[in-house]
């Protein structure tokens, strides 16, 4: 059973990477559309999925944020990758399979995988 | 949408746009008298009364990218199809309440689905801002309180993964033993 009390243990375990906010600052952004539209095309398990595989390989500094309706609704769910230095990548008809694997060949070893994107997508 | 849940989370979203400092969302399954109630409550801006006669109608909306939003219109297809209600107050500058019946057993009740999902996401979308989840089965309660996981976390941000991950053990563990 989780308590309230593990969470101390997530503090100090936090707290202990010193940089925790500048790495905010500087890292990859994982966005996700979360608007009535992205929600009904399946975003929030695309989104968990993120959380859970950064969790999961103890990544620093790459954070999930969402944002509203991007216009694109047909094409939902929706994910923008943000690395700093580099073009922003749009992947898209998102799913949790396809997160994962968007943060170990993306996220991880920065190669995008081309075959989600929007661009091989609306080809 | 497939779960009740999902409508929770895009109605809550309603909330953080109208800039609230805390959402309560309640569901209570109360299942001997063959009724699920979800609330949705927020201190937010409020709407005007004269936006407020017109919020159930698809083709309005605040957003400013297009003339539709569809959230509380589906929301109240929902419950409507299973001989539910939905209904909102609203106060200019004091905030919002939904309340929202559903008949529990009716076949077209869609399945509330995974709250534990749309909660961690609510507060991994607005680390910011504080949430109140009271989930009542039968009169037996689970409750979660940003403010005092914010207080445990002693400036550690909510939306830190490995919070986000407790999150959503603490809650679907806390609505299985009320179950």
């Amino acid at each position: 059973m989780k308590t309230l009390a593990e969470l101390q243990e997530i503090r100090n375990r936090a707290l202990n990477q010193v940089n925790l906010r500048k790495e905010r600052e500087d890292g990859i952004r994982i966005v996700v559309g979360m608007a009535t539209c992205g929600i009904a095309a399946g975003a929030r398990p695309v989104l968990n999925a993120f959380v859970k595989e950064i969790e999961k390989r103890n990544l620093q500094g790459v954070t999930v944020t969402q944002t509203g309706c991007i216009g694109m609704c047909r094409l939902e769910p929706i994910v923008e990758v943000y690395v700093p230095g580099q073009d922003k990548v749009t992947y898209v008809h998102m799913t949790e399979d396809k997160a994962a694997r968007v943060v170990a060949e993306h996220i991880i070893n920065n190669k995008p995988v081309a075959e989600f994107t929007i661009g091989e997508e609306v080809k | 949408m497939k779960e009740l849940s999902l409508h929770i989370l895009d109605i809550a979203k309603n909330s953080v746009k109208a800039k609230a400092n805390l959402i309560e969302i309640t569901v209570n399954e109360d299942i001997e008298n063959n009724l699920l109630i979800i609330d949705i409550n927020d201190d937010g801006c409020g709407m005007s009364e004269e936006f407020l006669k017109t919020v159930k109608d698809p083709f309005s909306t605040t957003r400013t990218t297009r003339k539709v939003g569809m959230g509380i219109s589906l929301f109240e297809a929902a419950a409507n199809q299973c001989g539910g209600e939905l209904d909102i107050s609203s106060k200019e500058g004091e905030g919002t309440k939904m309340h929202v019946t559903f008949t529990y057993d009716h076949i077209d009740r869609a399945p509330l689905g995974d709250m534990a999902g749309t909660v961690t996401t609510l507060v991994s979308g607005s680390p910011d801002i504080d949430f109140l989840y009271r989930h009542i089965i039968n009169g037996k309660e689970f409750v979660m309180d940003t403010r005092e996981v914010r207080r445990e976390l002693d400036g550690v941000p909510l939306d830190t993964p490995e919070v986000v991950m407790w999150l959503d053990g603490y809650i679907r563990e806390g609505i299985d033993e009320i179950r």
